[in-house]
């Protein structure tokens, strides 16, 4: 007797205008096991999944659950098949709360009023149970994209859902949050749950998953047993080269003061309490100096305050020995401030608008771009966007004229990225730069940092990721609840000791 | 690779956009049926007709001038409303702002005897002074737009009521005529009136209102203002993040708004074909209608021009329905009815976009397979 797959998907074609974004993919999904799916940047792993969750119709294939053929017309469907899916870019409603996107469209109800309190006790069990860390009343828009992801897998759990989708879940957690999801991934499988599971981390994939399917460019290039394979040979399958996973570079030779930042103190929108509190740091030209820490601890918004996305509280900040603490955001990108969003989909990109309408996002205004009676220049703005298109590898069906919404997540990403970077910054903030990369792009994405480093630009890097952190940068600073808490050398550093410093277990006093 | 026709934005607003017509057309050929079986088809005829009805041509000619006439302050209004719906923001304020203008024009036509051009330019700052407030309202308070929008309505209707008392006629709730008290303030014909078989209300506010649709069109699409303008429509935080001024870009949008309504209402008073009623209890329809105008017209400025005249040219219509088979009201109800309708063209055109990604994806399927079966 041929094998019992919870979930079949046969021969699986899908096209987009310009592309073929599954070219006849056949994927089975074992009962109880984690299947990880992995692939470039691209290479149709979220349309795939998309397409078993009923938000596309393939031209071709079929899917079957537990041997029998199904019709996922729509996410309604896939829900009563028992099909759960944490989509790569959070789908919750902006200004409700935490507890009521997770029980949105399953309240439990008692004569058609609401019980909350019992939905409250489950969500809060569930929180428990698998560690999942959320403040149910706080709304979506006030929290961290990390707790945002969480509110999302409670949502998921709180279905009752068997068959689990993950469309990179890790990208966005902190170290810590990773070992505990991948456990919890364990366990649910273990209780039976069938678990579908993207990521870019081959660690993680490795760690976790039972089998690992490839897929390049849209087509299927094998399914492996986990365990008889090694990280090398998953990523020459996957980007169809080897992959350096080291980041290269010359010692430092740090010049001028870029950046100064004098006891910032930032509010935060979640308590009363500041989530930035006292800050001071330098950033000098040809270094790149890493803000590390467990997500929460007042990145963000140390991030929005230095940009000029939210007001400060108090404190100073000095572009190039300029005081820019009240200059606009304009003014601060004017004087040679880059920021490479945490969130690309709120403020990184008009999703709207076309690929190369958001590459000049930064630099429409100028007068390489309008002319002087406020007119666009088309033909430059097109040829500026295949130069940033061409360089950093953006894939997308029609080029420089996609809309941005149709574009996978990694090559939204990469636009950004090239965007901020191609604007020739004195300063660079690179939040998260890396996240949602395939390998080959984090390795091109880590070389552009280290180059900006080394024509004397100053890079400020936050990252939750201690490879990065460890690998990239050239000083580390630990944020721990809104304070600097430490200064490492990375060289002189482990992953151990910074946690411990991440964690609030112990912390030096650090002058700027 | 070829882009498909069907595709095409223009085109699909143009077919969602007919098939509306047909539909609200149908609907009131219902209703007509229902109220009066006789008369139906004769009356939807006549709506159709509006100026044709006329046997001569001279007649014909003079008509349809007068319903160019009154669809200019329409298709002004339409484009107020676009212009700010495309930075994200509802202008139902536009009748108020439409009013404003109509007040200033008047009252600096008959009282202080004014010329046409100064007239103009007084309207359309009265409109961007009512659009200013809304705006304001709107980036400093977070005061929803369409909310502060509908109470401004009433207090500029009143206070317009109030001030154009001081103008009006001594025996009629009416303000003076132009052609008598306010001549400086007519609007030159440039010869048009002429062309319409001497009716003297075509003036050179025709070509004007189309003029403002051509430029509204090349601001939005081609200009480093209309680009900033949309993207803090669709994305306010990436407009912050990126340094636009979202606050102020929301005033000047909404200042523009009123503006254009303001001009609106300048371009038609000023041609004296009529004259505001003192005791008018409800803000002019065209700000409303105008909101049907511009869906019609699937949010682009020269469908626009094409949409507002086809409401204008049914509503006149309905003026000639046979009022002993119907009441008077009919023609309001069927116009109504239509441009109700109007309201789905957004929502047809998706239906239409997936019923095209059917279609298409069936193509592709045979290319392919055609394709394969070659190769072999
Ligand atoms: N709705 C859509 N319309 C048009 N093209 C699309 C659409 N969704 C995806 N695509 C295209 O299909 C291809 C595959 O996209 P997909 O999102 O599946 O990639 P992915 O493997 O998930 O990549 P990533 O790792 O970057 O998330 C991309 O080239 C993308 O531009
Ligand atoms: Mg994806």
């Amino acid at each position: 007797m041929a094998e019992q797959y919870a979930i079949e998907m046969l021969n699986i074609t899908k096209r987009f205008p310009g592309i073929v974004a599954n070219d006849n993919i056949t994927l089975q999904l074992r009962k109880g096991e984690i299947h990880a799916l992995l692939g470039e940047n691209g290479a149709g792993k979220s349309t795939l999944m998309s397409v078993l969750f009923g938000l596309y119709q393939p031209e071709e294939g079929v899917i079957k659950k537990d041997g029998v053929e199904v019709q996922i017309k729509d996410p309604n469907d896939a829900n009563a098949l028992g099909i759960g899916m944490v989509h790569q870019h959070f789908k919750l409603v902006e200004c409700f709360s935490v507890l009521d996107n997770i029980i949105l469209g399953v309240e439990p109800t008692n004569h058609g009023f609401l019980q909350k309190d019992i939905a409250r006790k489950k969500v809060l069990a569930l929180s428990e149970k698998y560690g999942l860390k959320v403040e149910p009343d706080a709304k979506i828009e006030d929290i961290t994209v990390g707790m945002q992801q969480r509110t999302e897998i409670l949502k998921m759990l709180y279905r009752d859902n068997e068959i689990l989708i993950f469309d990179e879940p890790t990208a966005v957690l902190t170290p810590q949050e990773i070992t505990e999801l991948m456990q919890i991934m364990k366990n649910l499988a273990a209780e039976g749950k069938s678990i579908l599971f993207i990521s870019h981390k081959l660690a993680e994939i490795m760690a976790v998953s039972d089998r690992c399917t490839v897929l390049r460019k849209g087509k299927c290039i094998g399914t492996v047993e986990t365990a008889k394979t090694n990280i090398e040979e998953l990523s020459a399958m996957m980007v169809g080269r080897n992959v350096n996973f080291h980041v290269e570079k010359k010692p430092m030779t740090p010049g001028n003061v870029v950046l100064e930042i004098d006891n910032m103190t930032v509010a935060s929108k979640i308590h009363k309490n500041n989530a930035v509190k006292n800050v001071s740091l330098k950033v000098r030209q040809g270094e790149i100096v890493c803000i590390a820490g467990i997500d929460g601890n007042g990145q963000t918004e140390f991030v929005h305050g230095l940009a000029g996305l939210d007001p400060l509280v108090s404190g100073k900040i000095f572009l190039e020995g300029k005081d820019v603490s009240k200059a606009s955001i304009r003014q601060k990108s004017i004087l040679g401030m880059s920021h490479i969003p945490e969130d690309r989909h709120k403020h990184g990109l008009v999703l709207d608008y076309t690929l190369e309408d958001n590459l000049v996002l930064q630099t429409y205004f100028t007068d390489e771009f309008t002319d002087k009676l406020g007119f666009l220049k088309r033909d430059a703005i097109r040829n500026y966007a295949e130069k940033i298109i061409e360089e950093y590898d953006v894939r997308s069906g029609q080029g420089p004229i996609t809309i941005a919404r149709s574009m996978s997540g990694g090559n939204q990403q990469k636009a950004i990225v090239g965007r901020e970077i191609e604007k020739a910054p004195e300063l660079l903030i690179a939040v998260q730069p890396t996240r949602g990369l395939d390998v080959g792009a984090i390795e091109y994405i880590h070389k552009q940092l280290v180059a900006q480093r080394d024509a004397g630009k100053a890079v400020l890097l936050v990252s939750l990721e201690l490879d990065e952190v460890l690998d990239v940068s050239d000083r580390i600073l630990v944020m721990y609840e809104g304070e600097i808490v430490g200064e490492f050398d990375p060289k002189k550093t482990t992953q151990e000791e910074l946690g411990l410093y991440m964690a609030g277990a112990k912390r030096m006093e650090v002058k700027a | 690779m070829r882009k498909n026709i069907w595709k095409t934005n223009g085109m699909q607003s143009l077919i969602a956009s007919l098939i509306c017509i047909i539909l609200g057309l149908l609907i009131g050929l219902v209703v007509l049926l229902f109220i009066n079986p006789k008369g139906a088809f004769g009356a939807i005829g006549t709506l159709l007709k509006n100026f044709m009805i006329y046997g001569k041509a001279s007649l014909r000619l003079k008509y349809f001038g007068t319903t160019l006439v009154k669809t200019v302050p329409l298709l002004l209004c339409a484009l107020s409303i676009l212009f700010s719906y495309k930075v994200g923001l509802f202008n139902i304020g536009c009748s108020g702002q439409y009013t404003a203008g109509c007040c200033a024009a008047l009252y600096a036509a008959l009282k202080w005897g004014w010329g046409w051009f100064p007239c103009i330019l007084f309207a359309i700052m009265a409109g961007a002074v009512a659009g200013a407030i809304v705006g304001v309202l709107k980036s400093y308070c977070n005061v929803n737009e369409v909310i502060s929008g509908i109470m401004l309505n009433w207090i500029i209707l009143y206070l317009t009521n109030t001030i154009l008392s001081n103008v009006k006629e001594p025996t009629s709730p009416y303000t003076y005529q132009l052609s008598q008290y306010g001549k400086n303030a007519l609007l030159p014909t440039l010869g048009l009136d002429k062309l319409f078989n001497n009716n003297a209300n075509v003036t050179m506010a025709v070509p004007i209102s189309i003029l403002i649709a051509i430029v509204i069109m090349v601001v939005l699409n081609k200009t480093k203002f209309g680009y900033e303008l949309k993207a803090t429509g669709y994305n306010k935080n990436a407009a912050k993040y990126c340094g636009m001024k979202e606050n102020r870009n929301i005033i000047l949008s909404l200042v523009i708004s009123g503006a254009i309504a303001g001009l609106g209402a300048a371009l038609y008073y000023q041609t004296g074909i009529q004259q505001w009623e003192c005791t008018t209890a409800s803000v002019p329809g065209m700000g409303f209608n105008g909101i049907a105008a511009t869906f019609l017209g699937g949010l682009n400025p020269i469908g626009t021009i094409l949409a507002s005249y086809f409401i204008q040219h049914i509503t006149l219509g309905g003026a000639y329905v046979d009022k002993t088979m119907y009441c008077s009201q009919i023609s309001d109800l069927i116009s109504a009815i239509i441009i109700y309708l109007c309201g789905f063209v957004l929502f047809l055109k998706i239906m239409m976009n997936k019923a095209i990604d059917r279609i298409e994806e069936k193509k592709a399927l045979k290319n392919e397979v055609s394709k394969e079966g070659s190769a072999k």
